[in-house]
């Protein structure tokens, strides 16, 4: 029984750190624009497509990485130039419609640019699963979980340690006074979208060889991460962190343990448990309107 | 407006010489882009193709065919505007399409009032059962699929199935059947697990699965890229068992998709996907060779079963216009109904008044996946 629950663990983390992932994504822009990126999963697509296809043309697979990073951080810093930062005096349900739109539009492009099968990369150590206690990993969902782990630890690091970073946290707590001390906020923003857009990419990077990839995976991704962005507060990035890997654990013990027929609805239900009780998720703090 | 512009065909069509013959109409609305577009790109392409080649022959009746296709984009409703447009401007006398069931089901009302026959190139059971007197279709069910592979499983001695299907439309209808026809086959389904269409993990389901006593067998109805992503976690997982995919996976981007967790799988197919290892004697050789090159050499593309099906349709549809000798809807239909001993992609057809897809279960190959490439198993 307890290697059928390690094996259900797992199956939950792997998941949940790409989860994890898009939520850490969703709160950065959150922070610095109050706007909710509905474009973040596509960005875990353009990693692991960009990558797929530069490997086929026989890039070797770290450079195509990188460039696959590199290709995702322009799509996200076009995306906050043409679409988000000219609209920037809207109000952020207007910006938020324009996310949903550029997601569709990028999602067509792929489908043009790329193609509309499903791509696979080879994993980063071979496919052999390890034995752990009666559970089979895969290899390649250690890297998984020690690439997200490395991307929370370099952001901690970015955002206490450096003036840029600070000038995020700033931003993030207050827009006009982060202004009035000299922050150009507008590039603050046109940041968060690049480091959220890198951020996507790898994980896109990382799970290809695991959970497959096509032009239209990042629409479920998105909404998977959005949930678990509000379960552990919208805005906080431990709280990101915490329910992207509880709603990917929610959905691996559902399906194990109750049915599969129900995986998605448990998730949702335990969100919905948590947000009547706690409407600000489980790290959100409270918001106070001053009139 | 619209007078001038009829008038204005009438006078073109008075300066054309008066031999050329109308040509026979028939329609085709198909999932060309969107979601399903695997479906209906290739059997856009495949009737384009062949109407080309007819016509070059010399038409049929001696008249010339004009295809007219419409994009519904798999969108249901879509199909039924350019359904209704077919039968009342353009005037067809038979329709080619509806690739996805959804879009077939939705259509069919249409040319069932206007009495014209139908061949429809989706999967589902519900198509044909119960039979419409307007609506055929070509491809296999799911429900054959399920009865070949559980043929299969007998003839090894086995009988305990773990089941675990997509939720999508192909799974979920597929799995329906195979419950039903399980019996017939001395099948025990001791587990029945399910998983989203776009889940990209299903270890927890097989690790209940693999659990389950007296297992001897798995079997996974689905579509797209979760079979794939079973068929690594089955290996992942260490299970040994045999294990059968559905004809929803048989194309070569599963065994790439799958890799090294493909070897041994089996799943019952079309013998156009083994057209290149069919032995010589194969009844069903020549066609699907010939079709195969045919669709390679002008689209440059791999070829696919759905191709094929539309390739059936128009063929079942072209000889049945040559044995009415007529472009009469109804006496078309009832000729279709006749079609007897053709030879498609799909296998041997014979349609009757019960049954308007014609197929029987020979109409399918039981492949196994071995070093990468497909094998025939007899």
């Amino acid at each position: 029984m307890t290697s059928e629950l390690l094996q259900f663990a797992f199956s939950g983390l792997t998941v949940g750190a790409v989860y994890a992932l898009v939520a850490l994504g969703f709160t950065l822009i959150y922070n610095a624009s109050g706007v909710i990126n509905f474009a973040q999963g596509e960005f875990v697509m353009i990693g692991g497509m960009s990558t797929v296809f530069l490997s086929a043309l026989g890039v070797p697979l770290p450079i195509a990485s990188i460039v696959a990073v590199a290709v995702a951080v322009l799509v996200g810093l076009l995306l906050w130039a043409l679409a988000i930062e000219p609209a920037r005096g809207a109000s952020p349900v207007t910006l938020i419609i324009i996310t949903i739109g550029a997601s569709i539009f990028l999602r067509g492009l792929s489908q043009t640019v790329f193609d509309k099968q499903f791509h696979s990369l080879p994993p980063i150590s071979g496919d052999a699963p390890v034995r752990l206690a009666g559970a089979a990993v895969l290899p390649q969902t250690f890297w998984v979980l020690g690439g997200s782990f490395a991307v929370v630890v370099l952001l901690w690091l970015f955002l206490e340690r450096t003036l840029l970073g600070k000038a995020v946290l700033a931003t993030a707590a207050n827009r006009v006074a982060a202004r009035l001390v000299g922050i150009n906020t507008a590039l603050v923003v046109g940041l968060s979208f690049g480091v959220s857009a890198a951020i996507g990419a790898l994980a896109g990077i990382l799970v290809t060889p695991i959970t497959l990839t096509s032009y239209d995976v990042g629409t479920l991704l998105a909404l998977k991460g959005f949930a678990a962005a509000m379960l552990g507060g919208m805005g906080n990035p431990f709280g990101a962190v915490v329910g992207g890997l509880a709603v990917g654990l929610i959905e691996a013990f559902g399906a194990g343990l109750i049915s599969s027929d129900y995986k998605d609805a448990f998730a949702f239900l335990v969100i919905l448990a948590v947000l009547f009780f706690m409407p600000a998720g489980l790290f959100g703090r409270r918001s106070v309107e001053r009139v | 407006m619209k007078h001038l512009l009829l008038t204005a065909v009438a006078a073109i069509g008075l300066t054309m010489p008066a031999a050329a013959q109308d040509p026979i109409k028939i329609g085709a609305v198909l999932s060309a882009t969107g979601p399903a577009s695997f479906l209906g790109e290739p059997e856009k392409k495949t009737l384009e193709i062949y109407v080309d080649k007819i016509n070059e022959a010399g038409g049929v009746l001696g008249r010339p065919l004009e295809l007219i296709v419409y994009d519904s984009a798999g969108n249901a409703n879509d199909a039924r505007t350019f359904a209704t447009r077919l039968v009342e401007d353009d005037e067809i006398v038979a329709m080619v399409g509806g690739s996805t069931t959804g879009t077939t089901m939705a259509m069919a009302p249409i040319f069932d009032d206007y009495e014209i026959p139908f061949i429809s190139l989706a999967g589902a059971v519900v198509i044909i059962d119960p039979v419409q007197p307007y609506l055929f279709k070509t491809p296999h069910t799911d429900r054959m699929a399920c009865e070949k592979i559980f043929e299969d499983i007998q003839q090894r001695g086995m009988s305990k199935v773990g089941l675990i299907s997509g939720t999508g439309g192909f799974g979920k209808s597929m799995r329906e059947q195979c419950l039903d026809v399980a019996g017939n086959y001395g099948i025990e389904i001791v587990a029945d697990e399910s998983y989203g269409p776009k889940d990209s993990d299903m270890t927890p389901q097989l690790t209940n699965i693999k659990n389950t006593d007296g297992l001897e067998v798995i079997v996974n109805p689905g579509f797209g890229q979760g079979p794939a992503i079973v068929t690594r976690n089955v290996k992942q997982l260490g299970i040994e068992l045999p294990f059968y995919q559905s004809h929803g996976v048989a194309s070569k981007s599963f065994i790439d998709l799958a890799g090294d967790a493909a070897e041994g799988v089996r799943l019952p197919a079309s013998a156009l996907l083994v057209a290149d290892i069919l032995p010589a004697d194969d009844p069903q050789r020549d066609v699907v060779v010939s079709y195969k090159s045919t669709y390679e050499d002008a689209t440059g593309e791999d070829v696919s079963t759905f191709g094929g099906h539309a390739y059936d349709g128009l063929m079942i549809l072209v000889g049945a216009i040559e044995r009415a000798g007529s472009d009469d809807p109804v006496a078309i239909r009832d000729a279709i109904e006749e079609t007897s001993g053709f030879m498609g992609t799909a296998g041997v057809v014979n349609m009757s008044p019960d049954d308007h897809m014609g197929l029987d279960l020979t109409a399918f190959r039981m492949l196994e996946i071995r070093d990468g490439e497909w094998t025939l198993v007899e």
